[in-house]
């Protein structure tokens, strides 16, 4: 049995943004169903899917609706921050299949009961912005959006919201602060849990927009057909953004759970094998602030729950590969220079955390290191995620801080030896 | 230069009345003020504060805190260069060299004729064509040395204009229906009048 196309299926089609080709291809027939149920019974369809958040955290999307605070007013906000380091599924999604997002967004406001929405897309998305714009404004006319939709009695309205380049306004709180027209700080939970405390003070659902995009087809199919695909929680498809060393990089949709790093990265009709046939050296499972595996983690299933027992996790669906002439340091350090320049500053721990940790790593990759350096930096870890686990220990007010380790922990604990190369030999063996 | 044109200044009154809440459209404002001016000037701030009833601090200090938001003069073209972890696995920092190079400025500084901005980006998610370059957002995917040349002398010769607007202009495009705010109408901070924005009973679907 071939896996359906859950949120891919239009993608084959040059006009695949255009209303004319969505409602050619069945668009805004499931949101015309979901209006002839209740609330409760598209809820109830969505937690019978069990579909796990796709931007990052995996939560029940079913659960995170259910635990929305009794109130007059709602708001549904779709996250459409993508900034996480390698990962490129909601652009594609965004550009290409705007009204499939679009009408996931308008299913999921009818089901909370929001009249009022919002789509939050990253500025830099010029292209993807135009799109959701120009969708909207078709939706609107075509009678999915404004007073009385469909004739169903049910009003929403729906604002595309552009930001302004921040990583952190990925993070939920981060992201309301600046929907209200503010600097993109984190909000302490609790008691700022969006669902309590949400935009305006009012509860809100804060979702992926691959999330949002899945919907249609929730709806069109039932919930109990997308929990059929996949194993244990890991249910449906996902999309998985292969980057890195890999000869056919770009995004997979594949049943969740089935298949393993190692199917996506050579299988032909996935990744193809890595460049040059070289060895894989390690891969990040989960984009930038997940833990990175060695080649001995390959066969682990793309399943949430497994990835999170082998210790890293399967975050926002990006796996990068690194092949064996990719210096670690250099790799890590580039990580850490991120979280440095997008850490907000709110937290002494991150902050300042950061910035040492990226000067070090600087330093070492340069030839100027020393072997303390290697005890500094796991110190360092340690101030901002005690104990350097994972799941980490948070001290601070969002988990960007906490995943600064990710990549210079584990590459400490995986690759010891190149660093004291690097010190030794006073600068990088790789170039 | 003043604030917003009579254009803009309707188009602005627009935005405003998508939001609940006018400070919403705080960073619309501001996409609308560079898509006029190329960048933010003190003047736009102003404008800006006045419209949502803001001290013009609360504007900038808000402005200061996104990297799309200029207060300083950018180059027509902003070139980005994303050297984050995929395109420094393919190549991004031998690229951002070249462009460097072929530019005559370093990184974060702008050319004699204020044509070119050349920045350092984080992953745009475009990491499936490394290096990602991007001219004004728009994307350039897995360019070599050569490529850039020749995006660069496109850019120069103004070969590309109908693809890539100048600095300033994200979207070209607007929500252009079911809006609320009349041009003539002012901005009411802290509430929005439409029937939508309040809560309407569902009528309960056919079982
Ligand atoms: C630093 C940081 C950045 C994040 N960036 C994103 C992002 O770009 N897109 C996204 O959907 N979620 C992002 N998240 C996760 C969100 O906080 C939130 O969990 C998610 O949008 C919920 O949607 P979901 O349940 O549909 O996955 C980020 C979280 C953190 C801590
Ligand atoms: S952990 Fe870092 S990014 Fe998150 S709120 Fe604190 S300082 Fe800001
Ligand atoms: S890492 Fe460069 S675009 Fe994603």
């Amino acid at each position: 049995m071939s896996t359906p196309k859950m949120v891919t299926s239009r993608l084959g089609f040059e006009d695949s943004f255009t209303i004319d080709r969505y409602v050619k291809t069945g668009g805004y027939q499931a949101l015309r169903k979901a209006l002839k149920m209740t609330p409760e019974e598209v809820c109830a369809e969505v937690t019978t899917s069990n579909l796990l958040g796709r931007g990052g955290a995996g939560f029940e999307t079913g659960r995170k609706w259910s635990m929305l605070r009794a109130n007059p007013v709602r708001y549904l906000v779709v996250n459409g921050d993508e900034s996480e380091p390698a990962t490129f599924k909601d652009r594609m999604l965004i550009e290409r299949d705007p009204h499939q997002l679009v009408e996931g967004t308008l299913i999921s406001a009818y089901a909370i009961q929001a009249t009022q929405a919002f789509i939050f897309i990253r500025g830099e998305f010029a292209l993807g912005l135009e799109r959701v714009l120009g969708a909207v404004n078709e939706a609107y006319e075509y009678g999915a959006i404004g007073p009385d939709i469909f004739g169903s009695g049910f009003s929403v309205d729906l604002v595309v919201h552009p930001g302004a380049g921040a990583y952190i306004c990925g993070e939920e709180t981060a992201l309301l602060e600046s929907l209200e027209g503010k600097r993109g700080y984190p909000r302490i939970k609790p008691p700022f849990f969006p669902a309590v405390i949400g935009l305006y003070g009012e509860p809100t659902v804060v979702n992926n927009v691959e999330t949002m995009s899945n919907m249609p087809w929730i709806i069109s199919n039932g919930g109990a057909a997308f929990a059929a695909l996949g194993a244990g929680r890991s249910t449906g498809t996902r999309l998985f953004a292969l980057s890195g060393h890999v000869k056919q990089p770009g995004n997979y949709e594949i049943e969740m759970a089935k298949s393993t790093f190692r199917d996506l990265i050579y299988n032909p009709d996935l990744g193809g094998g890595v460049r040059r046939d070289n060895k894989v050296k390690a891969i990040i499972p989960g984009g930038a602030s997940a833990p990175w595996f060695g080649p001995d983690q390959l066969d682990l299933h793309l399943d949430q729950d497994e990835v999170a027992k082998a210790g890293s996790m399967l975050g926002s669906g990006s796996v990068v590969v690194m092949d064996e002439e990719t210096c670690m340091v250099r790799a890590a350090w580039r990580i850490a220079r991120f979280f440095h320049r997008e850490s907000c500053g709110q937290c002494t721990p991150c902050r300042e955390g950061s910035g040492w940790i990226d000067k070090i790593m600087r330093r070492i990759e340069d030839g100027y290191g020393r072997e303390e350096d290697l005890d500094l930096l796991m110190d360092a870890c340690d101030n901002i995620a005690p104990g350097v686990t994972w799941p980490p220990q948070q001290t601070t007010i969002c988990v960007l801080g906490p995943s600064i380790p990710s990549s210079v922990a584990w590459s400490i604990r995986m690759f010891r030896d190149e660093y004291l190369i690097h010190i030794k030999e006073g600068g990088c063996p790789f170039s | 230069m003043g604030g917003f044109t009579p254009d803009n200044l309707v188009k602005a009154k627009e935005i405003i009345g998508l939001y609940p809440k006018a400070r919403s459209a705080l960073i619309p404002l501001c996409h609308l003020a560079q898509s006029q001016d190329g960048w933010l000037t003190p003047e736009a701030i102003v404008e800006i504060a006045d419209l949502l009833d803001l001290a013009p601090a609360e504007v900038k200090g808000t402005a200061s805190f996104y990297d799309m938001l200029h207060t300083e003069p950018v180059g027509r073209y902003l070139v980005g260069v994303c050297t984050n972890i995929a395109c420094m696995l393919g190549g991004a920092y031998e690229l951002l060299e070249h462009c460097e190079d072929r530019l005559g400025i370093r990184c974060g500084q702008t050319t004699k004729d204020g044509k070119f901005t050349l920045e350092e980006t984080e992953c745009m998610a475009g990491c499936d064509g490394p290096p990602c370059v991007t001219v004004n957002y728009r994307y350039f995917l897995g360019l070599d040395n050569q490529g850039i040349d020749q995006l660069v002398d496109d850019l120069e010769a103004g070969r590309l204009d109908n693809e890539i607007p100048p600095h300033g202009t994200v979207y070209r495009n607007s929500r252009n229906v079911g809006l609320t705010a009349s041009p003539t109408q002012e901005p009411q901070a802290g509430g929005k009048s439409s029937q939508i924005a309040q809560p309407t009973p569902t009528k309960r679907g056919a079982k």
